[in-house]
C-alpha cells in the first residue's frame, strides 16, 4: 500500500521509539493529535504496524540468560504449497522466534530461543528434524549479541561535546 | 623598571571584546545535571564510514603534508558536490581551497580583500567571529540589525542605508547562526541587485547549507552574475557532523582564491591530511547519512519550536541550521538575565541573544541538536521556569 508522506513520517518515528507520547509524535510530524491518532490507528488496522515490543537484553536478568540458536534448515518443497506448509509447521512452535525463507545453500533460517542448550538440542532432534520435509539441519548457537534490530546493546555513547559553543 | 606584559600586546587584540559565551560556558561547566541547548554543533558522531576512511589513511601512512590547496582528489570532490547540490561550477585546480574549518576560510577571505579602513557589512544577529575577524584583518565592521518582525531576514534597503565610499564587502550567512533563518532565491536576488548597484563583494558563509528543511537551498553564488562577486565559504562541520576534524573550504573566482592561497601557504601550509581523507569519503558516500541526520533534525525542530510557542516563547519556524531563536521579551527579562536564571534555577543552558549582536537582545538561542529525551526534559524545565516568573 502507498503511504502518504505524513503517514510514512509517523511510521519512521514509531519504528525508532514506539513509546513516545502521541503529543510528541504529533509535534515532530507537524500534525494535530487527532490526525496522528487516526494515522496510527489506520497503520495498526492495516497491519503495517504489526506489534509494539521492547528490545530486552535478557542476559542482564538472572535466571533468564537463555540461549538463542540460528538453524539452517534444508527442506523438500511440496507441490502446490512450496515452502509455505513446512514453514508454517515450524513457526507454530512457540519457541521459534523467527522463520525466513532464504536464497543460497539452505532453505529456511529458523531462530529458536530456549532456556538451555539441551532444551534447544531437544527441540531440533525431536521436533524439527523429524518433520517429513526436513532433509537436514545445521545449528549455530549465538555467543554474544552486539547489535540487534539496529540497536547496539552496550552503548558508550555519552555526549562528548563541550557544554557551550558558538 | 617594572616589566609589564600587557604593554607588549597588540592594541587591536587588547581592544577585542571577549566572547559573551565564555561566562555562561564557565558557569554551565561548573554545574552538574545541566541540559545544554547551548551547543553549536551536531549531536551526531561523524558517520563510521568517514571515521573508518580516516583510520585507513593513517594505517596506510598518509601522514605527510598535502598540496597547499588540499588534496586534488578532495578539491575535485568538492567541485562536483557544489555543482551537483548547489548548481555552481568551480575549477578544482584554481578555484577551490581546503581550509582548517570554515572559520579559517572566513579569515583568509577577509585578509585577502581588506585594505586598512575598508568597511565590511555584518548582518546581526550573527556568528560571533565575523566582527573580530574583520577587525583583525584591519577592516571596519559595520553592523546591520535585522528584526524579529522580519524573521531576521536581511532587507535589501538596510544594506543601502549603511553603504559608504569605503564599503567593500558584505558577509551573508544563510541558514543563519543563531536565528536559523534561510534566505530564499527571491530574497537573495533582491540582495544581489544592491550588490551590483554598489559594486560589493559578498562573503557567503554557507556552512549550514546542507541543513535546510522546507525548501531546496539556494547558494548566493548560484544567483545570476553573483558567482564572480562571491567568495563561498563552507565546510564539513555541520552537515557532515565533523566539527572536530576542522575541515572547511572556500570556492571563489581564481584571483580571489589565489590571494587566499598565498596567505594560507605561509600561515597554515595545508589542512590536516587525515581529515582530508575522511572528507573525501564523506563527499563520495555520505549523502545518505546526511539525509538521515536532516530528517532527525527536522523532527526535533518541529517538536521543539512548537513546544516553545506553546509555553509562550514566540518563535518563527527556522528553515535551517539547528537553532531556534525564540523571543523572551514577554518575560520582561534581558536575554542575559533569562539565560542566567534558567541555568541556575532549572539547569538548562541556552545562549543569550545579545551575544550575537544588539538585535539579538530579547531572544535566546536554543540548539535542538540534542536527543529527543533531552529536549523533552528541557521543555518540562523551561515550562516550570516560566510559570514561576
Amino acid at each position: 500500500m502507498k503511504l502518504t508522506e505524513k503517514e510514512l513520517e509517523v511510521v519512521e518515528i514509531l519504528a525508532k521509539n514506539a513509546r513516545l507520547p502521541l503529543e510528541t509524535i504529533a509535534k515532530m510530524a507537524s500534525l494535530s493529535i487527532e490526525e496522528t491518532e487516526q494515522i496510527v490507528h489506520k497503520l495498526e488496522e492495516e497491519k503495517v504496524i504489526v506489534q509494539y515490543a521492547a528490545i530486552v537484553d535478557w542476559r542482564k536478568i538472572d535466571g533468564h540468560e537463555g540461549v538463542t540458536a540460528m538453524i539452517d534448515v534444508k527442506v523438500t518443497p511440496k507441490r502446490g504449497v512450496g515452502f509455505d506448509e513446512v514453514a508454517e509447521r515450524i513457526y507454530k512452535f512457540p519457541e521459534v522466534k523467527s522463520v525466513y525463507l532464504m536464497s543460497g545453500a539452505y532453505d529456511l533460517s529458523v531462530v529458536i530461543e530456549g532456556r538451555s542448550m539441551s532444551e534447544v538440542a531437544h527441540f531440533v532432534s525431536e521436533k524439527l528434524s523429524t518433520l517429513d520435509s526436513v532433509i537436514s539441519t545445521t545449528t549455530h548457537f549465538i555467543l554474544k549479541k552486539y547489535k540487534h534490530d539496529g540497536t547496539v546493546f552496550e552503548q558508550g555513547d555519552q555526549d562528548k561535546r563541550i557544554v557551550m559553543s558558538p | 623598571m617594572t616589566y609589564r606584559t600587557k604593554e607588549y600586546l597588540s592594541e587591536t587584540v587588547v581592544n577585542l571584546k571577549p566572547s559573551g559565551i565564555r561566562r555562561f560556558f564557565d558557569l554551565a561547566a561548573s554545574m552538574e545535571g545541566v541540559i545544554s541547548l547551548g551547543v553549536g554543533e551536531p549531536d551526531f558522531v561523524t558517520s563510521w564510514s568517514v571515521r573508518e576512511a580516516c583510520i585507513l589513511s593513517l594505517e596506510q601512512g598518509y601522514t605527510s603534508y598535502t598540496a597547499n590547496a588540499g588534496l586534488l582528489e578532495l578539491r575535485e570532490e568538492i567541485a562536483s558536490y557544489l555543482l551537483r547540490n548547489f548548481h555552481v561550477g568551480y575549477d578544482p585546480k584554481t578555484e577551490i581551497l581546503v581550509t582548517v574549518g570554515a572559520s579559517q576560510a572566513l579569515d583568509l577571505a577577509l585578509r585577502a580583500i581588506i585594505n586598512p579602513g575598508d568597511e565590511v557589512i555584518v548582518v546581526e544577529p550573527s556568528f560571533v567571529s565575523y566582527i573580530p575577524l574583520v577587525v583583525l584583518a584591519g577592516g571596519i565592521p559595520v553592523s546591520i540589525q535585522t528584526s524579529g518582525a522580519d524573521e531576521f531576514k536581511l532587507q535589501p534597503q538596510q544594506i543601502e542605508q549603511v553603504i559608504t565610499s569605503k564599503t567593500k564587502a558584505l558577509i551573508l550567512c544563510s541558514p543563519n547562526n543563531p536565528t536559523g533563518t534561510v534566505l530564499n532565491k527571491k530574497e537573495l536576488e533582491a540582495i544581489s541587485e544592491i550588490v551590483k548597484k554598489y559594486d560589493l563583494l559578498v562573503i557567503s558563509d554557507e556552512i549550514y547549507a546542507e541543513l535546510t528543511y522546507d525548501e531546496a537551498y539556494t547558494s548566493f553564488a548560484a544567483i545570476e552574475e553573483m558567482r564572480e562577486r562571491t567568495i563561498l565559504v563552507s565546510g564539513f562541520s555541520k552537515g557532515f557532523a565533523m566539527t572536530g576534524w576542522r575541515l572547511g573550504f572556500a570556492a571563489a573566482p581564481s584571483e580571489f582564491l589565489q590571494a587566499m592561497l598565498k596567505i594560507h601557504q605561509y600561515t597554515m601550509m595545508c589542512a590536516p591530511t587525515m581529515a582530508q581523507y575522511g572528507a573525501i569519503e564523506a563527499l563520495k558516500n555520505g549523502a545518505n547519512d546526511v539525509e538521515e541526520m536532516k530528517k532527525s533534525y527536522r523532527r526535533r525542530r518541529n517538536y521543539f519550536v512548537q513546544s516553545l510557542n506553546e509555553m509562550g516563547l514566540s518563535c518563527h519556524l527556522p528553515g535551517g541550521a539547528f537553532y531556534a531563536f525564540p523571543s523572551i521579551k514577554a518575560t520582561g527579562l534581558t536575554s542575559e538575565q533569562f539565560a542566567e536564571q534558567l541555568l541556575l534555577e532549572e539547569k538548562v543552558a541556552v545562549v543569550p541573544g545579545m551575544v550575537f549582536g544588539e538585535s539579538g537582545e530579547g531572544y535566546i538561542r536554543c540548539s535542538y541538536a540534542s536527543s529527543l529525551e533531552q529536549l523533552q526534559e528541557a521543555v518540562k524545565r523551561m515550562k516550570r521556569f516560566l510559570t514561576r516568573l
